[in-house]
């Protein structure tokens, strides 16, 4: 902020000339609270999933890992229960084996056209070797790309589920698309490297009315906000400064910021505190495991990750689990709420409902579970114990 | 529990005094010079009464009162240290924050200060005292032991892990600059020394402390190059290490992992860059009750200085409530960085067993005791 005055004669032309747009942009992501704009015309215009036949198409992206095996099993327990859309399955992987079949330029292209098309996306997750330099995750490359710049990642107990923590119930939302991950590096001399952290008033304005809008619409209390102003006090300040500028057009919320290690110490002692919380990319990253961790592990945690135009909905808590891959022992449960979530957003809560109920259910009798979640289940087992539960419901 | 566990495990307790090692158990040629020698050792005299002094910078808020119960339980266990009570107000020289020149020079003579806690004015364009410190002295590692406190239950038992954070760069660098108005770039930096130097220290203080397996916590998946760079550094080093088993851990997997279950760490040196190991130094705290619970070290290759990492409590100051145990253990640590281990073994098995007792807890512990009948306990039991 130490240069504003100097650039600030060029900026207010280049600001001035910007802004309408993107304050549609921004109008256009938020239909439940920008006031100005009559909802019924953001309603139509918000997403338009291609509906043919009276099915909508979405892309299906498995992903590493566990990935085959879970979207598996949520293939199944949709068409059980009859859900209206039809699968555009993409195979990338992140994987490095295999020229022809593995980690391919065309095939990352291929799934980010699908998604284009398709707007709507259920993904598993892609793996990232470390080795190769100069190659970006696809994970990120995928955000990038299609601009999906909110993950919502929804940490809650399961009933039934017993941990070390209770009454957890929050929501983290993390910008997807800057900060530590923009993936600008360079060596200076040798020895010597800089990665470079961007933050800008754009995007922490966007992902902190994200915030707010979901706040609201999903009936929360409370949005904080995570960042590390006291050292980064120029990024992160950034970041908080535009969070508290804007919390002040929201009274009905209960607003406050916290440091990130402290937020990371209290999300292990008294998790119970934390709503909505909201952050840069990175913390985003360190405080969603540790809140998966909290109730029960990656294989329970829904997320998705929304953009203006796509929306891709994936595991909240995002392993690739190699380490279990073809065994049978994933739990599928994280990508199956998942789907839930995209039922929900495509307005078909009945199908979501049913589906949900009937995976809570499952997990709440406690007598097929999953390995992860201390049972000796299987992934196929429990899918069956969910699709039984499906049927005795109905 | 805790005495259980003094009992059964001396031979990890001896090695913890981490006294002067020549470290000569390697036979492999292949390894570098300076790898022979120990990084950071303490080099300080001792005064003319055979005792070593000690600068103290007792701090602000509760700083006062938690000093001093450190003090009367070193001189109930006849500790061979004299105290040399410093003042570290913040002056501007040149327009930058600094410390008193009297505060330096103590320092630099006596190598080995403690340090209570220190508030910082926010906002007022004062750089962290912490920070100030940090720089002042090249203070390049923060170590960070945490270990489950007997009497003071948590939903996590029997933690016992050990983070070292490297402490003069990486997000921490302090550079940052707005590119244009709403653009911040914010430079993380890792360079090869800094990185060498705190890895090769955690391998000798795993080796001093009796452990067997270092961990690199990183996230070069997306960082590439800074990451990289450390973990490559890390790899060559632990070469010279034949000894002790190196592996590395995405920060991710770390998290879930010692928030799911710490246990598996408890055999392990966890070492990252500045910011991972400020937040997972954080947060284990939190796994065993706050940072009133732990001590820290920040070691430097001509000074070190320890200190009791919680808030200053200006709401309690000067009421007696203060809870003197992150000090105090502290304090302990910096005993055995000066290899008076033994002192410091015979405070801390009366501290945590007066701790395990729970008659006279603090307040923040769900005890009704004052600072001073805690510290009387505790000298009761030496």
């Amino acid at each position: 902020m130490l240069s504003r005055q100097s650039s600030r004669t060029a900026q207010r032309l280049l600001r001035a000339a910007a802004q309408p747009s993107q304050r549609l942009n921004l109008a256009r992501g938020f239909a439940s609270v920008q006031d100005e704009t009559p909802a019924s015309t953001l309603q139509s215009d918000l997403f338009k999933p291609t509906k043919y036949g009276g099915k909508y198409t979405v892309t299906l992206i498995p992903g590493d890992g566990i990935g085959a095996e879970v979207a598996e099993s949520v293939k199944t327990i949709f068409k059980a229960d009859n859900v209206p859309i039809t699968w555009e399955q993409v195979d990338v992987t992140g994987l490095e084996e295999g020229k022809t079949t593995g980690r391919t330029e065309d095939a990352f292209n291929e799934a980010v056209a699908s998604l284009r098309r398709n707007k709507l996306g259920l993904k598993g997750i892609l793996h990232t070797p470390i080795s190769r330099s100069g190659h970006q995750s696809f994970n990120v490359a995928m955000r990038q790309e299609l601009d999906i710049y909110a993950s919502i990642s929804l940490v809650k107990n399961i009933p039934g589920l017993q941990t070390r923590h209770k009454g957890v119930d929050l929501c983290i939302i993390r910008e997807n698309t800057e900060g530590e991950y923009s993936g600008l590096e360079h060596q200076s001399v040798p020895g010597v490297v800089e990665s470079l952290k961007i933050i800008t008033r754009a995007k922490s304005e966007r992902i902190a009315k994200f915030a707010f809008s979901f706040a609201l619409a999903n009936h929360r209390k409370k949005v904080t906000c995570i960042h590390k102003a006291n050292i980064m006090k120029l990024a992160d300040g950034l970041f908080r400064g535009t969070f508290n500028r804007l919390a002040q057009d929201y009274p009905q919320l209960e607003c406050n910021d916290m440091i990130v290690d402290n937020a990371s110490m209290q999300c292990v002692s008294r998790p119970q505190q934390f709503d909505v919380m909201v952050m840069p990319n990175l913390y985003g990253g360190i405080l969603s495991n540790i809140a998966a961790a909290l109730v029960g592990g990656p294989g329970v945690v829904p997320g998705c990750n929304m953009g203006r135009d796509v929306a891709v909905f994936e595991p909240g808590c995002r392993h690739v689990g190699l380490d279990i891959q073809g065994k049978d022992q994933a739990n599928p449960t994280a990508l199956l709420l998942s789907g839930a979530m995209l039922l929900r957003h495509l307005g078909l809560d009945d199908h979501a409902n049913r589906i949900s109920n009937a995976i809570y259910d499952v997990i709440a009798q406690g007598k097929i579970r999953t390995r992860d979640m201390g049972g000796d289940a299987t992934n196929h087992q429990f899918t069956r114990a969910i699709l039984d539960s499906m049927e005795k419901a109905l | 529990m805790f005495a259980l566990r003094s009992i059964a495990a001396p031979a990890q307790r001896q090695c913890m005094r981490a006294a002067p090692r020549a470290t000569v158990s390697f036979s492999l040629q292949i390894q570098r010079q300076y790898s022979q020698e120990r990084v950071a050792k303490f080099n300080g005299k001792k005064d003319a009464n055979g005792n070593y002094p000690v600068s103290l910078i007792e701090g602000d808020g509760i700083g006062p009162e938690i000093a001093v119960a450190v003090k009367d339980i070193f001189a109930a266990a006849k500790t061979p240290i004299t105290w040399e009570p410093i003042n570290v107000d913040p002056i501007l020289k040149d327009g930058k924050t600094a410390i008193p020149d009297a505060a330096i020079e103590s320092i630099k003579r006596n190598k080995i200060a403690l340090k209570g806690p220190l508030a910082t004015p926010i906002g007022k364009g004062h750089v962290s005292l912490n920070l100030t410190l940090r720089r002042t002295f090249n203070l390049f590692a923060n170590l960070r032991p945490c270990r489950s406190v007997a009497g003071y239950k948590t939903p996590y038992d029997n933690v016992d892990t050990v983070l070292i954070r490297e402490n003069t760069e990486g997000e921490y660098s302090g550079i940052e600059h707005v590119v244009v108005d709403g653009v911040v770039q914010s430079i993380k930096l890792i360079t090869r020394d800094a990185s060498e130097r705190v890895l090769r220290f955690a391998f000798q203080h795993a080796q001093a402390i009796g452990r067997k397996k270092v961990r690199v916590v990183h996230k070069a998946t997306i960082m590439k190059m800074s990451d990289g760079l450390f973990l490559k550094v890390a790899n060559d080093i632990a070469k010279e290490f034949p000894d002790i088993e190196f592996d590395a851990e995405l920060l991710d997997n770390t998290c879930l992992k010692m928030t799911t279950d710490p246990l598996p760490y408890n055999d392990k040196v966890l070492v990252m860059p500045n910011l991972y190991g400020d937040i997972l130094s954080d947060m284990c705290a939190g796994l065993i009750g706050g940072l009133g619970l732990t001590p820290s070290g920040n070691i430097g290759d001509e000074c070190s200085i320890f200190e009791a990492v919680h808030g200053s409590a200006p709401d309690i100051a000067g009421k007696g409530l203060a809870n003197p145990t992150a000090l105090l253990l502290s304090s302990m640590m910096m005993l055995r960085h000066m290899s008076l281990g033994e002192y410091a073994d015979k405070i801390e098995k009366a501290a945590f067993a007066t701790l395990a007792e729970g008659k006279a807890l603090t307040g923040d512990l769900g005890g009704k005791a004052s600072t001073q009948q805690f510290t009387k306990a505790i000298i009761d039991k030496l």
